[in-house]
């Protein structure tokens, strides 16, 4: 067994709507290993969003702990958290959720500005996850002048530019068309073989499961661990 | 400050919007502006004003002139040091319109009394040893273009001459300035004596005296010490500080100050609500955005300074440039028009005062928005997306 990233420990989350209340996720416990490419599948409304704000530290849990590197999540302040997120963290959306106002370059730089490096090192290191993602020569490009493919490219630029351990992506191909979904996929793969990200993946894509190296199923709050295909 | 790029680009995310609304930022300003270089004319001479020298007027009417033989009753007063006067002669040169104000004096006692006015002693005594010469303020002398040696008319409206006459000559001996920035040199001064006796009536009064209290005498009671001198006589006197007489003067604008605060009450009102809904626009429609901001790792904190910096620099943006136009205009109407609106000015405390209002209004308009996004839950911003 490898070393381990990520542990859940009896997680549960309970959302109140007025009187009444809802169990999302009921005793969970995950081990998620450094290194692994995980997907997680699952009906909507099954709980796997919830799952990937609690492992990023957007949510906390009703009851249990969620420990990720050596951080015990619950037991942080929201500012620590935020600081946590900022060099731990990646996160990629079905949506990319670029900021409209600033270029590909500036998208990628954001997460830098939290850092104490100055514009030169920002600028280099954001020009080095482009090159990653295969958009270096698109960094002057406004989010509108984009492809979604390429939106999506930029948001993962984005997501490793302060180089962190965990990446979280909730249906990332969700909007994209298959070749394209194809590309994001491969992209992913290859952060997760040849760069050493951990990857934990949403998706409603049986075919974009089949890139991850195992699929956990998600259902009435709980998981369930099934063989990668 | 790294976050300023980004600030910067979010203030323009809706161009046509934010030029809207900087416009009448600007125009705010530009209004602030013009209205306070006005007011300070209106307020300089009041400002000017010595605590130390006292003006005596009639008691009944300022019109009234007062003997002549006051002056020595007023020197002996106790409490006062020097004593001078001067009257109004109400002329103008070469136009109506020109009205610049000329009065006849004593040279020497004057300057002493208004040490605040400077000219060349060589030209004080020239002037001195001729009885027809009078002395400009450097405003009304680079206005007109009048230089050391010129002979000018100036055309009475009240005073005619002892053949008739209504055209008064003058040699211009000297030009004077002042170093207060807020006193005005817009004026003619000329001999007493030649107008005493040119003149065809009102031989023997002057307008007015100036009184010079001395250092360890308290002014109050030196006026009220001149006034009982002259108390049932057929002129009673009315003493008081020349900061009290500017004041009465500019009473007769009281009205005028109030209507510009009104004025520029309204105008700020408007521009506070102009201002607040862009913001408030501003951050509804990028709830999404600003919750991605958290989840990459900004704080709370830093969102709310974020968009509180964005209304912030609209109202320093716009309000500089407005600020900037109002100083350009104030320097043309100082040089166009001096001798019409002497004393207009920007002074560094109403730009002082127009920096604070922006910065304030900027953090009126924006800390509603601001604490909006502070509070935002990432969670629901992102499940709302
Ligand atoms: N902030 C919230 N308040 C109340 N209930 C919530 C909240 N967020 C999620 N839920 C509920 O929790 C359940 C799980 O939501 P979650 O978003 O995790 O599902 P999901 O598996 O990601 O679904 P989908 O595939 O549609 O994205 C849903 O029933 C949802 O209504
Ligand atoms: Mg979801």
């Amino acid at each position: 067994m490898s070393e381990v990233l990520a542990t859940l420990t009896s997680v549960s989350k309970v959302y109140r709507k007025g009187k009444e209340e809802v169990e999302v996720l009921h005793n969970l416990d995950i081990e998620i290993p450094k290194g692994d490419f995980i997907a997680i599948m699952g009906p909507s409304g099954s709980g796997k969003t919830t799952l990937l704000n609690l492992l990023g530290g957007l949510d906390r849990p009703t009851g249990g702990t969620v420990v990720v590197g050596d951080a015990e999540l619950s037991s942080m302040s929201n500012s620590q958290l935020s600081h946590w997120r900022s060099t731990n963290i990646g996160f990629i959306f079905q949506f990319y959720n670029l900021l409209p106002v600033l270029t590909a370059q500036k998208n990628v730089e954001l997460p830098l500005l939290l850092t104490d490096f100055g514009g030169g090192e920002r600028a280099k290191r954001a020009g080095i996850a482009l090159d990653i993602v295969g958009l270096g020569d698109r960094a002057r490009h406004y989010p509108r002048e984009l492809s979604g493919g390429q939106e999506q490219r930029v948001a993962i630029a984005r997501a490793i530019v302060s180089d962190p351990a965990l990446l979280l992506c909730d249906e990332p191909t969700g909007d994209l068309d298959r070749e394209t979904a194809d590309e994001i996929l491969r992209l992913l793969q290859i952060l997760n073989r040849e760069h050493g990200k951990t990857i934990v993946m949403v998706t409603h894509d049986a075919q974009a499961a089949e890139y991850a190296n195992r699929t956990l199923h998600c259902d009435k709050g709980t998981l369930e661990a099934r063989e990668a295909v | 400050m790294k976050y300023f790029g980004l600030i910067w680009k979010n203030v323009w995310r809706k161009k046509i919007r934010t030029l809207l609304t900087m416009l009448s930022v600007v125009v705010a300003f530009l209004l602030f502006a013009a209205l306070s270089a006005i007011g300070y004319a209106f307020k300089g001479g009041e400002d000017a004003a010595d605590a130390e020298r006292l003006i005596v007027l009639d008691k009944v009417t300022i019109i009234n002139p007062l003997p002549q033989s006051y002056q020595n009753r007023i020197a002996s007063t106790p409490g006062v040091h020097s004593v001078t006067f001067a009257s109004w002669f109400g002329g103008f040169y070469q136009d109506p319109r020109n009205q610049f104000a000329q009065f006849p004096i004593d040279p020497y006692e004057y300057f002493a009394m208004y040490p605040e006015f400077k000219m060349p002693q060589e030209q004080l005594d020239a002037w001195a040893k001729n009885r027809q010469g009078a002395v400009i303020g450097r405003e009304i002398a680079e206005q007109f273009g009048i230089e050391v040696g010129d002979r000018i008319p100036i055309q009475a409206t009240i005073w005619t001459m002892m053949d008739g006459g209504r055209t008064w000559e003058f040699d211009i001996e000297g030009i004077f300035e002042t170093e207060d920035p807020r006193g005005s040199s817009a004026f003619l001064l000329f001999q007493h004596d030649f107008f005493e006796e040119a003149r065809a009536f009102g031989k023997g009064t002057v307008g007015w005296y100036i009184i010079r209290v001395a250092p360890d005498a308290d002014p109050v009671q030196v006026a009220n010490a001149v006034d009982i001198q002259f108390a049932n006589s057929p002129n009673e006197t009315e003493t008081s500080t020349e900061a009290a007489f500017a004041q009465s003067f500019a009473k007769q604008f009281g009205n005028i100050a109030m209507i510009v605060t009104l004025i520029l009450g309204a105008v700020f009102f408007t521009l506070l609500l102009v201002t607040g809904n862009t913001m408030s626009q501003s951050v509804r429609e990028r709830i999404p955005e600003l919750a991605v901001l958290k989840t990459l790792g900004f704080t709370d904190l830093s969102v709310l300074g974020i968009v509180l910096s964005e209304a912030i620099l609209i109202m320093l943006f716009g309000g500089l440039i407005g600020l900037g136009i109002g100083w350009v205009l104030v320097q043309g109407a100082a040089a166009a028009g001096g001798a019409m609106l002497p004393g207009i000015y920007l002074s560094p405390q109403a730009i002082a005062t127009a920096i604070g209002i922006m910065v304030l209004s900027g953090v009126v308009t924006g800390i509603f928005p601001a604490l909006k996004a502070m509070r935002l839950s990432i969670i629901d911003a992102l499940s709302r997306a």
